[in-house]
């Protein structure tokens, strides 16, 4: 009995120095998301992200995330925990954490950050995004041959480069396949307000639009959809349980592959500050089942669509386009360059309503 | 500006959905208040119904289980404030916004597991003949129960406190709690009754921003309608039909901002998202200016402790 009690004892007490050891070999890695992580869109994408981490790295990377964390001051406290408490590297996975992101920073060098959707870098932060618009192109291509009313919905977050970007891209292939297409654009300011959200969506139904396509992080856009009996995209991630029926597709953001290869270089001593923006090629943009409702012509140019951006052939801004105040932006044969899109702050030629300043 | 676009109809019929939750913690409120007792808790008592409303439908399947829990939890937490307030004496203005809080946190981690989960399909009454009148059917009576029932409860609130003998001695409670306990009426037991009306409604407002409006459960999903809803009954000068006319008119502002930008309309959208609040706060300066009758609807007793001493 005693015998018996002494070796648990000395079981144990390797067991913790083993355990403790192994800690200080474990890379640390914090995430920080914007919404709740069962928002089902935007923030459940990036918490896929980190669980794909640890099932990279198992025991060797331990992971630490808050989730609803507010843009701003708050931001800036929940970092400077994570980095206190011991994070090797921090992913903040919001626009609006970009100056929190490099004040933080700035008194933790050691620390890596990777802010994403941002355009500010510093020698222990990088930024990353996701070429969104490709995806938007493919949906704003079928939302045109869709649309029975000639009515899209746009249920808009905050006046972003981002956000923006978005609704060009949307609005240049929907008006390409369908000449009398209008796109009626809401901003709700919130990234996540779900009954915020739902009454912009009726907002957008009552007055006409029959296809909604939303850049906001939940899914009562896509509940309402269903409801009233039309269709719409899904946003960051496959909303297909709240719209069964009303699902056209979805825009899914794919971080694990990226997520995985920034904590290898982490672990690796590569780790360099980058900015990286990666589209459909790489899988950082995809796509979610297309429903049935999509007629079989219209599918097979919406992927050939997507085979065309993957390949290089085509960009979804390609001239010639002009501006909403009718001055030309792209000539004929030119396409857009990063730097204008990174910053994009105006209408294309054919969007009604301005951007609010 | 195409004001054409805007679908008047259904605008109204949105209007009547969207003012419900602000409605029914109102009118919950307007009691609470009548009989002196000033519960700054709406908020925390309106998105504990909301979790408490959407678990509770989303296990039973029962939409009517659902708004009976949402009343039950709002009322059980309303009890806190009550016996902080009324056995224990505690400030009522803090321990309400204590009660906001709490009730914030708390419905947080009662709703952990319901994130993201597809809530139940609550279905319009089914009317008849009434649903299929022009015009006034798709506005009045193409909805669910509890729009219905909202306006019930104003009607019965009205008709209570105006022509029942317990009515006449809540109102007297909430005039003069002193006068009230001499002429040997429980004044303690009145108002934890009052309180818990409150919480009762309050829940079910929640509720219905959770099980009809949106419907999904997301952590501070009220967003300040419980502000709102206080701001209400102010706005109503403790009159319940006040209330209606009141909650009616927050609730149009809202929808219609989002209407009037999806036409076009070139008004900015900042002012747009902040002018149901900015008439709240003019509303407020109008009442409190001290002239006519409106200033002196206020309850006497309203906000004071009561202690049998005296």
């Amino acid at each position: 009995m005693k015998l018996h009690s002494i070796l648990t004892g000395a079981a144990l007490a390797l067991g913790l120095a083993a355990s403790g050891a192994m800690a200080q070999d474990k890379t640390k890695v914090g995430f920080i998301y914007v919404g709740p992580v069962g928002d089902f869109g935007w923030s459940y994408e990036h918490n896929e992200g980190r669980l794909a981490v640890e099932e990279a790295f198992g025991d060797s990377v331990e992971t630490v995330f808050q989730e609803s964390v507010p843009e701003g001051a708050d931001a800036e406290r929940v970092m400077t925990q994570m980095a206190l408490s011991g994070a090797d590297l921090i992913f903040s996975t919001s626009f609006g954490y970009m100056d929190p992101t490099l004040n933080v920073a700035a008194k933790f060098p050691d620390v890596k950050f990777e802010h994403a959707t941002g355009f500010k870098r510093a020698d222990n932060v990088s930024t990353y995004s996701a070429r969104f618009y490709e995806g938007r192109a493919v949906i704003g291509h079928i939302a045109g041959k869709m649309t029975e009313t000639n009515t899209v919905g746009y249920i808009a977050s905050f006046p972003i480069p981002e956000v923006i970007r978005g609704i060009n891209s949307a609005y240049i292939h929907a008006k390409k396949v369908n000449p009398d297409v209008e796109f009626k654009v809401v901003w709700v300011y919130t990234w996540f307000d779900p009954a915020k959200e739902a009454d912009a969506a009726n907002a957008l139904i009552e007055q006409g639009a029959d296809v909604i396509m939303q850049h906001t992080d939940s899914t009562a856009p896509m509940t309402i959809a269903e409801e009233k009996g039309i269709v719409a995209f899904g946003q960051a991630s496959d909303m297909k349980n709240f719209g069964p029926t009303a699902q056209l597709t979805a825009i899914i953001d794919d971080w694990a592959p990226y997520y995985v290869s920034r904590v290898k270089a982490v672990m690796d001593g590569t780790w360099e500050s980058t900015d990286t923006w990666d589209g459909i090629e790489p899988g950082m943009v995809a796509f979610a089942e297309m429903s049935d409702k999509i007629p079989a012509d219209v599918r097979a140019e919406a992927e050939q669509m997507i085979e065309d951006i993957k390949s290089g052939a085509y960009h979804p801004f390609s001239g010639p386009l002009n501006k909403q105040d009718g001055s030309a932006w792209l000539a004929e044969g030119e396409t857009a360059d990063d730097g204008t899109l990174a910053g994009m702050n105006f209408y294309v030629e054919g969007l009604e309503g301005e951007i609010p300043q | 500006m195409d004001l054409s676009a805007i679908n008047w109809l259904t605008l109204l019929a949105s209007l009547m959905v969207a003012a419900t939750p602000i409605l029914l913690a109102g009118i919950g409120e307007l009691v609470v208040e009548k009989s002196g007792v000033l519960n700054l808790g709406v908020e925390g008592m309106m998105i504990t119904g909301a979790i408490c409303g959407f678990a509770a439908a989303y296990n039973t399947q029962s939409a009517f289980v659902g708004f009976a829990a949402a009343a039950a939890g709002g009322a059980a937490l309303s009890m806190i404030f009550g016996l902080m307030t009324q056995v224990l004496m505690s400030n009522q203005v803090a321990t309400g916004l204590a009660l906001t809080l709490f009730g914030l946190g708390f419905s947080a981690l009662l709703g952990q597991s319901y994130i993201g989960i597809k809530g139940i399909e609550v279905s319009a009454v089914p009317l008849g003949p009434l649903a299929d009148i022009p015009v006034l059917g798709p506005v009045l009576f193409q909805h669910d129960a509890v729009v219905y029932v909202a306006i019930a409860l104003v009607a019965s609130v009205w008709a209570f406190l105006k022509f029942t003998r317990a009515g006449l001695t809540l109102r007297a409670v909430g005039e003069n709690h002193d006068a009230a306990h001499a002429l040997g009426y429980k004044v303690v037991l009145i108002r934890l009754a009052a309180i818990g009306f409150g919480g009762a409604c309050a829940g079910l407002g929640g509720a219905y921003l959770s099980l009809v409006r949106v419907p999904q459960w997301t952590e501070g999903m009220t967003a300040g309608a419980g502000w709102i809803a206080l701001a209400l009954v102010v706005f109503a000068s403790w009159r319940p039909w006040r209330v209606l006319i009141g909650a009616y008119l927050f609730g149009g502002i809202t929808v219609l901002q989002l209407n009037l930008q999806a036409a076009g309309a070139k008004i900015p959208v900042e002012y747009l998202s902040m002018s149901p609040y900015v008439i709240t706060i003019i509303v407020l300066v109008v009442m409190s200016s001290g002239r006519g009758r409106a200033a002196l609807a206020a309850p006497a007793a309203l906000g004071r402790v009561f202690h049998k001493s005296g």
